[in-house]
């Protein structure tokens, strides 16, 4: 299993880990989960809720969520993952990012940002069915010239 | 009513991105899924048959727990649900000694 996703779509989660830092960005990936992975058609910027305590905590409000949903739908796309910055942290999950995680299937994309420069992206497919089985698994991010292609 | 279901739930309604189901409250209305498709339960619901915290539920834009009468809230055969699990994170309070992966 890969993360599919276009050279833009990639460079500009990263981008808005730079422009939040040093708070955490978040954001929404739309697109068609296919045996292979996740293929990611766009990629939707929202706004991080937890603005109490935005440098290592992210939120997307469950109604922006759904607007988001709702778009994607007219557009015949899907949520398959969703990304965040980690501002002066590893790209690695943590123990919040894995207890907060509930979208079985989705790719969950993380960005280091040292020093407001994005530095390593990491995918993480969360696996399983149940809050009990549940686990986070790295996967290969494959970059793609345009939506759809395979390399 | 039209009840919309998010992508990792699509797994136990025959990947079914919306159901429909007749009832007349926004309970009703779940409990009519859950009926239709008995797996969806235990990830809807506590054992004591309270909506998990971490699933959301609106009624068209509103959430279900901010309303007046809550689950019981009526709903008409052109309203919409959906349920959307929460989407959160971080590196956490004490992210240098909190990061691990397992």
């Amino acid at each position: 299993m890969k993360l599919h996703i276009t050279q833009a779509d990639y460079d500009a989660l990263r981008t808005h880990g730079e422009e939040t830092y040093p708070h955490e960005c978040c954001g929404v990936l739309l697109g068609h989960a296919k045996d292979d992975g996740n293929h990611v058609s766009a990629i939707v910027r929202a706004g991080n809720t937890r603005t109490d305590s935005a440098h290592n905590r992210y939120n997307i409000s469950p109604m922006e969520l759904i607007k988001i949903q709702r778009e994607g739908r007219k557009q015949g796309l899907d949520i398959v993952g969703f990304y965040h910055s980690h501002p002066d942290h590893p790209a690695m999950w943590s123990s919040t990012d894995f207890a907060e995680a509930h979208w079985f299937g989705c790719c969950y994309v993380i960005t280091s940002v040292d020093k407001g420069k994005a530095n390593l992206t990491n995918a993480f497919h969360l696996s399983g069915t149940t809050e009990d089985d549940k686990a986070f698994q790295q996967e290969e991010i494959l970059i793609t010239k345009a939506v759809g292609e395979n390399a | 009513m039209k009840i919309n279901i998010p992508t990792p739930l699509r797994a136990f309604t025959d990947k079914q991105a919306t159901v429909e189901v007749n009832g007349a409250t926004v309970q009703a209305g779940l409990d009519a899924l859950v009926a239709a498709h008995p797996e969806l339960k235990n990830h809807l619901f506590t054992s004591d048959g309270k909506l998990r915290s971490f699933v959301n539920v609106y009624l068209n834009d509103d959430d279900v727990r901010y309303l007046p009468a809550a689950e019981a809230s009526a709903v008409s055969a052109d309203d919409e649900l959906t349920i959307i699990p929460s989407i959160a994170g971080g590196t956490g309070l004490s992210a240098s000694r909190a990061l691990c992966c397992r």
